[in-house]
This record gives structure tokens, C-alpha cells and sequence, in this order.
């Protein structure tokens, strides 16, 4: 049977993925996918848990979240067009235009 | 069974997924993984029980967002192949050990939270959607209106941040602009 611990692991598993792709991209894009991969693993462990323990409050925390992300997305590819009219590029080492 | 076979093929093929995403060096395939996982994920959610949950996953993640992934995406160069430069490995390590760290604690803590008691549990013999409204509308209604308007402040932030001067060149480059239009008329 499956548990909660199945579903846990496999949002761990999704999360490290998430947290692999924001450590090694550096073009802001993927960067944003990395993002969103890691949002919707804790979203899995929010609604596993939200079942086993059968309480609504895991699911709130997941349509919140899911609100966010969309919030989060419509800003950021807004500041990410403006970057890339501004650059011609969207790669962070080309961005950094603060070296000391 | 069914439960059984779904979750194992669902995890599979969105861990799968997930990883494409993050390796892929095509802006494209990456998006379209992306998406596909993201409908898969609203598979463990039905599964689970958490109806409008997955439903609210499959319009918002993957009817809006992606949507709005693949209009901004033509604004890049979609087709190029992104090319990065690898970061110090050392400090990738370093910082996937602590993650690891935390990764155990977080495994540890279901352990000890057997005296967990539910908060607002789900009312028997209600659907789910109603349950959640129930809920949604009555406990959480003032982080709902504040979702509302944070939602609203994104809305006209993205509006401004990528409308303006859209009808300029993304190159922001007239001069350059001028030239190309110099040498058709040569032309």
C-alpha cells in the first residue's frame, strides 16, 4: 500500500531535482523552470499530507502557493523581457553589471 | 492496485520529466517537459483525493502559466541552444550536502508527529470542492482576498514591465535598425 513516506520521498526527489537545476543553470529562463519544479514538489507533500492526515489546511497552503507561482511568473517574465530588450541575453554572467 | 500502479507510473514518468527540464539545453524541450509534468502532477493530486486541487493545477499551472511561458518565450531565441558555464562543483557539493541535511530532518520529523491532530478536517459525506469552499471561504478568507490582490499588483506589474515600448525593437538598437533599412533600400 502506499503511505504517506512514498509521496514524501518522491517530493523530496522532485525537490533535489528543482534544487540541482537552480544550482547549475545560469541562464535566467531555465532558472525559472528550476523554480517552478521545486514549487510543485512541495505541493505533492502538501497534498499527501493534507490526505493521510485528512485536514484541509495542506490543500489551502497548496492553492496559495499555486497563486504565488502565478503572481511570481507573471512579474518575473515581465522583468525578464525588459532584461533581455536591455542585454541581448539572459545569461546571469552577462548580467552581472555590479563587479566590484 | 490501481493506486499502486498510477503513483509508481506517475512518479516515474514526472521524475523523468523533472529531469529533462533541468538538463536540457533547448528552451523548447524544456517548457514541454515541463508541461507535461506538471499534467502528471495533477494525476497524484486526484489520486490523493484532492479533486479540485488537480483541477486547479491543470488550469492554472498548465492552462496559464505555461501559457505565459510560451508567449514570453517569443520574445527569446527559442530555437538556440543555451550555452552555460558550468559552476565550481565544490560549492554544488557543498550546498547539496546541507539540502541532504535538511532532506533527513524533514523525514525525521513524520516520526514524532503522531500527537498531530487535523486543524479543519475534511467533512465526511462532502465533495471535496465544497469541503475546500467550506473551508476556503469561511477560515481563510482573508489570505484569499490578499491572493486576489496580490494577483491584481502582478497583473499590472507584468502589463507595465513588458508592454512598455513594445512596439520598438527588442534590440533597443535604432541606429542598428536604421542601417538594416539603409541597406534594403540599396538593395
Amino acid at each position: 500500500m502506499i503511505g504517506l513516506s512514498h509521496y514524501l520521498i518522491v517530493s523530496a526527489i522532485i525537490f533535489s531535482i528543482g534544487l540541482v537545476g537552480v544550482l547549475r543553470r545560469r541562464n535566467l529562463l531555465m532558472l525559472f523552470f528550476a523554480t517552478e519544479v521545486m514549487l510543485n514538489a512541495v505541493n505533492i507533500a502538501f497534498a499527501a499530507i493534507s490526505h493521510y492526515y485528512n485536514d484541509l489546511t495542506g490543500q489551502m497552503f497548496a492553492f496559495f502557493i499555486i497563486a504565488i507561482a502565478a503572481s511570481e511568473v507573471a512579474v518575473g517574465l515581465g522583468i525578464l523581457i525588459v532584461l533581455y530588450k536591455k542585454h541581448g541575453s539572459l545569461d546571469l554572467d552577462d548580467l552581472a553589471s555590479m563587479r566590484g | 492496485m490501481y493506486e499502486i500502479v498510477a503513483f509508481y507510473l506517475f512518479s516515474a514518468l514526472t521524475i523523468g520529466l523533472f529531469l529533462v527540464t533541468v538538463l536540457s539545453k533547448n528552451v523548447l524541450y524544456a517548457m514541454t517537459s515541463l508541461a507535461a509534468a506538471m499534467v502528471l502532477i495533477s494525476g497524484f493530486f486526484f489520486i490523493l483525493g484532492a479533486d479540485f486541487l488537480g483541477v486547479v493545477q491543470l488550469i492554472v499551472y498548465v492552462g496559464a502559466i505555461m501559457a505565459l511561458y510560451a508567449f514570453a518565450m517569443m520574445f527569446f531565441d527559442a530555437t538556440r541552444d543555451i550555452k552555460e558555464k558550468n559552476t565550481n562543483p565544490a560549492l554544488v557539493f557543498l550546498l547539496g550536502g546541507l539540502s541532504a541535511l535538511v532532506l533527513v530532518l524533514m523525514f525525521a520529523a513524520p516520526i514524532h508527529s503522531d500527537a498531530i491532530t487535523a486543524l479543519y478536517p475534511m467533512t465526511e459525506g462532502v465533495g471535496n470542492a465544497q469541503d475546500v469552499g467550506m473551508v476556503l471561504f469561511t477560515k481563510y478568507l482573508v489570505p484569499f482576498e490578499v491572493a486576489a490582490l496580490m494577483l491584481l499588483v502582478a497583473m499590472i506589474a507584468g502589463i507595465i514591465l513588458a508592454g512598455k515600448k513594445m512596439d520598438d525593437s527588442l534590440t533597443e538598437d535604432m541606429e542598428a535598425d536604421d542601417e538594416i533599412m539603409i541597406v534594403k533600400d540599396k538593395k
